[in-house]
């Protein structure tokens, strides 16, 4: 056990945990932020998707000891309101079926846009390959980045 | 559509359609939990017409739906159907989920496509009854005609004064009326529609996109502790021994017991339970347990065992014949050319993004259950069976579910949270980890299928034979030992919903036709899996077709159109499906070098056709670049939701075509997580287009639809594009690569 200190979503946080916790689990158990959700615990199917400094990482992959003063922003820090240009765009087409994954989704493509604002099919696959969706909204997930592209002008 | 065995159309009737008392009338919902107030304080009046509607004075309409929300979208169809009847203004309306009360509420399941088919006249009726219901409180108010009265967007007018008086306003005087018997009411006509026949968006998209939608997993309820079980990992085996003590010293471990494997009909292996203070100390528990198993009989199953006695029961006796036209046997013998083929596909597993879970409270007397399943009225049952409470003290929450695909009809995970729950005085999480999901699965049954079929001098196609053999999903607990013998399944309706359904000819009209059934035992647990049967009949049947036509020097389609000569309104749907796939597809029509597409059709309630196209690459990987599907699924109660189910539903069949597949070794599952089950993936996903042939029919099921005929398509399509049949799924790049050298 160790005093772990963080910031997620612009709040700071701090409690005795295993440092060895994943992420994942301080933010669904301990912090009870429960957007991020669990689907895998090997790093295979993206849906704990979060953000450390604006990056996706996979949260079951990340030690709670190694986030440090890097940021943490999950689905629930997107934005405030749904108002997030990706978050628009997947309410625009529909995309989400059972939406379990989408918010893993959805952060894996907000960072995909920060970093590439116009992205080609190809790089939106590439992109969003570690990222399963088992109702398989695949396609609509493609448009709706490209629509959240073409805010991007 | 397919229909798991023992629950027929009638049992998934809404208590309402068609006859009276449906409608629980004037029907009180407690509104556990949620507050009633106005912003200044005082109680809401409330207006509850039946058990899905309650209107409150401020002119909120809150729709009870009772079907599961597992992202099929029966939170947006069911406001939808009561809105079209009750003229409500939609900005009004938010939904929740109903409780589980199995008296009042006799759709608190979903199976077999059938959330819309069963519940389009209910709902309407539901709506039509609270419209009435005002129209008459107005015009009693108005001291008018009812005639002179007509609701319109929330509000009923008064055509000769120009009168207006909103559902709100009318929330008392509706209340003091006696209640209108639905099934007196007219319900509107398809060309009046303003909701059904639209794609209204989703009204659990805005919470699915900000992570506020709530799933079993998400649960949260103060003071509660998470378990993982460690289960048996061989079929039909059992704990021998565990030691706990290196488990209880994780830091935050609670507690560590065996659960048996429960009796009955649900089938759970039993293992040894850690309860802890978060998921992953839990599974840092089960980590350090040491457990011993006993495996008992089935120990010696592999796939391949397995695989040679279906290829055994496929040349013995059948334990019956299903269909018999005409004298297939005979026709067969006697024919001019005599064409055989073998189809076979494996195990697979569901793997929906949310494990199972279930979150349980054992209090004194009472238990209080929050699950996602598609089955809540069961979970209820089975716990209060377990406990001996009856069931009214059992209280169920329906949570949204993370997908479903026909796993939570199975409620092996919920009596498996209460066992846990029951020695521990807090509420518990059974978690289910991506591995306990992969091996303690029931899977869509393993299945083989021997074709033949003969054309006489003339080259007439005049006989047909079909051999199925599968796993039967009938006889598949292991674990009370009292369950139906394969051997004895004799049942039709039971084996035809289950296992062969989807194999019949018609309406392809062949003089002799010949279906018969083997069924072949298996330690693996089976079950439900997207579209049951139909997942691996067209396979069969639709290559098989295809394997004719070009023996004949035939185009596919032309080959399909030509048995579809019958006049039957059936034939006459299939073909219209097929032509119109056939014309987006630009079937015949050159295409890239390397490429090859595939036609397929079933009919049904809702008929469909597809045309796949794909290619393939020089180290044989199956590459499908676009699939066009068309649909007629008699109305379309929303179009995009219609859309949204058959392109999830043909990406879900790739995975089984392209590389999903559940092997047994000692008895055990092979798989335990992504990396070895590879389910389809954005970067394997081709474009899809849905055509929906226009109709104002009884609405068919759409959920399952879109699975059916991937695999015929992709697998002829192959075959287009290289000369190589695919008789075996998933497809074997091997198997491809040899053709490309």
């Amino acid at each position: 056990m160790a005093h772990v200190n963080f910031s997620v979503n612009g709040k700071q946080f701090s409690a005795e945990l295993d440092p060895a916790m994943p992420l994942l689990w301080a933010l669904r158990d301990v912090l009870n932020l429960t957007g991020t959700k669990f689907g895998c615990g090997m790093g295979l199917c993206g849906a704990c998707t979060v953000h450390l400094d604006g990056e996706a990482v996979r949260s079951c992959q990340t030690a709670v000891g190694s986030v440090g003063n890097k940021k943490v922003t999950t689905i629930e820090g997107l934005s405030p309101d749904r108002s997030h240009p990706v978050q628009r765009a997947w309410i625009a087409e529909q995309v989400p079926q059972c939406g379990y994954c989408q918010p893993g989704q959805i952060m894996q493509a907000a960072a995909l846009l920060h970093q590439n604002p116009h992205p080609t099919i190809e790089q939106i696959n590439q992109a969003m390959t570690g990222n399963i969706c088992r109702c398989a909204t695949y396609q609509r997930i493609r448009r709706a980045i490209q629509r959240a592209a073409g805010e991007n002008a | 559509m397919v229909r798991p065995a023992g629950i027929g159309r009638r049992d998934f009737l809404m208590g309402g359609a068609g006859t009276t008392g449906a409608l629980v009338l004037g029907f009180y919902l407690p509104l556990r939990g949620r507050a009633q107030g106005s912003s200044l304080g005082a109680p809401l009046r409330v207006f509850k017409p039946n058990a899905w509607l309650r209107i409150t004075a401020d002119n909120q309409i809150t729709v009870l739906v009772e079907k599961p929300e597992l992202g099929q979208g029966s939170r947006t169809y069911t406001p939808m159907m009561i809105a079209e009847e009750l003229e409500a203004d939609w900005s009004t309306i938010r939904v929740e989920q109903a409780p589980t009360i199995p008296a009042v509420y006799k759709g608190l399941r979903t199976g077999g496509s059938g959330g819309v088919v069963n519940t389009f006249n209910a709902m309407r009726r539901a709506g039509a009854q609270a419209r009435e219901m005002f129209l008459a409180a107005a015009a009693q108010q108005w001291n008018a005609k009812k005639r002179d009265c007509r609701a319109q967007n929330g509000a009923i007018l008064h055509g000769p004064t120009n009168r207006r008086l909103s559902y709100g306003e009318l929330v008392d005087a509706a209340s003091k009326l006696p209640p209108i018997d639905p099934d007196d009411l007219a319900l509107k006509q398809p060309r009046d529609f303003r909701f059904i026949g639209n794609s209204i968006p989703r009204t659990d998209a805005p919470g699915k996109v900000d992570g506020t939608a709530s799933f079993g997993i998400d649960v949260r309820v103060p003071g509660m502790l998470f378990g993982v079980i460690a289960r048996c990992p061989y079929f039909g085996g059992a704990l021998e021994s565990f030691d706990s003590t290196a488990a209880k010293a994780v830091r935050g471990v609670h507690a560590v017991f065996a659960v048996p494997p429960l009796p009955r009909h649900i089938n759970t292996a039993g293992g040894v339970a850690v309860v802890a203070d978060s998921t992953w100390a839990a599974t840092e528990g089960r980590k350090a347990l040491a457990l011993k198993w006993d495996k008992r009989r089935h120990a010696g199953e592999s796939t391949d065992s397995l695989r040679k006695l279906i290829v055994e029961r496929a040349a013995g006796q059948p334990t019956f014949i299903a269909i018999d036209h005409g004298d297939a046997t005979e026709a067969l013998a006697g024919s001019a050319k005599k064409m055989e083929a073998c189809y076979e596909s494996p195990f697979q597993a569901h793997a929906t993004m949310e494990p199972m879970n279930t979150t349980v409270h054992v209090r004194n007397n009472e238990i209080e259950v929050w699950s996602p399943t598609q089955f809540a009225d069961e979970v209820q049952a089975e716990i209060a069976a377990l406990s001996g409470l009856p069931p009214d003290k059992v209280t169920v929450h329906m949570t949204l579910s993370g997908g479903s695909f026909g796993r939570r009809y199975q409620w092996d995970y919920a009596a498996e949270a209460w066992q846990v729950a029951r020695e521990i005085k807090e509420p518990v999480q059974l978690v289910w980890t991506r591995e306990d999901d992969i091996q303690h699965d029931f899977y869509r049954p393993y299945n083989y299928q021997r074709l033949s079929a003969g054309f006489d001098e003339r080259g007439n196609l005049n006989s047909w034979s079909t051999r199925i053999v599968t796993t039967p999903i009938s006889a598949s607990n292991l674990y009370t030992g009292t369950t139906e013998s394969p051997e004895t399944l004799r049942d039709p309706a039971t084996v035809a919903a289950l296992e062969w359904y989807g194999a019949d000819i018609a309406p392809y009209v062949i003089p002799n036709f010949r279906l018969d059934y083997a069924p072949a035992d298996s330690v693996a647990p089976r079950s439900w899996w997207r579209s049951v049967s139909s997942s691996y009949t067209p396979f069969a049947k639709e290559c098989f077709i295809d394997e004719l036509a070009h023996a004949c020097g035939r185009d596919p389609l032309e080959f399909r159109l030509d048995l579809l000569s019958d006049k039957s309104a059936e034939a006459a749907r299939l073909r219209t499906v097929l032509e119109l796939a056939a014309k987006h597809a630009g079937w015949g029509k050159p295409l890239p070098k390397g490429r090859g597409q595939g036609i397929a059709c079933r009919a049904g309630e809702s008929c469909s056709a597809q045309v796949a196209e794909v290619s393939v690459e020089d180290n044989g990987t199956v590459r499908v670049h676009r699939v066009v599907s068309a649909v007629d699924c008699g109305i379309a109660v929303n179009p995009d939701g219609v859309r949204a189910m058959t392109e999830g539903a043909i990406n879900f069949a790739l995975t089984a075509v392209l590389s999903g597949e559940i092997t047994l070794k000692d008895g055990a599952v092979e798989q335990s997580n992504f990396h070895d089950y590879q389910v389809l993936r954005i970067d394997q996903a081709p474009e899809i287009e849905v055509h929906i042939v226009p109709s104002t029919g009884d609405p068919g099921g759409v959920g399952e639809l879109g699975a059916m005929l991937v695999p015929p398509a992709v697998a002829s399509a192959v075959f287009a594009a290289t000369g190589v049949r695919v008789r075996r799924l998933p497809i074997d790049p091997q198997l491809l690569k040899r053709s490309k050298s």
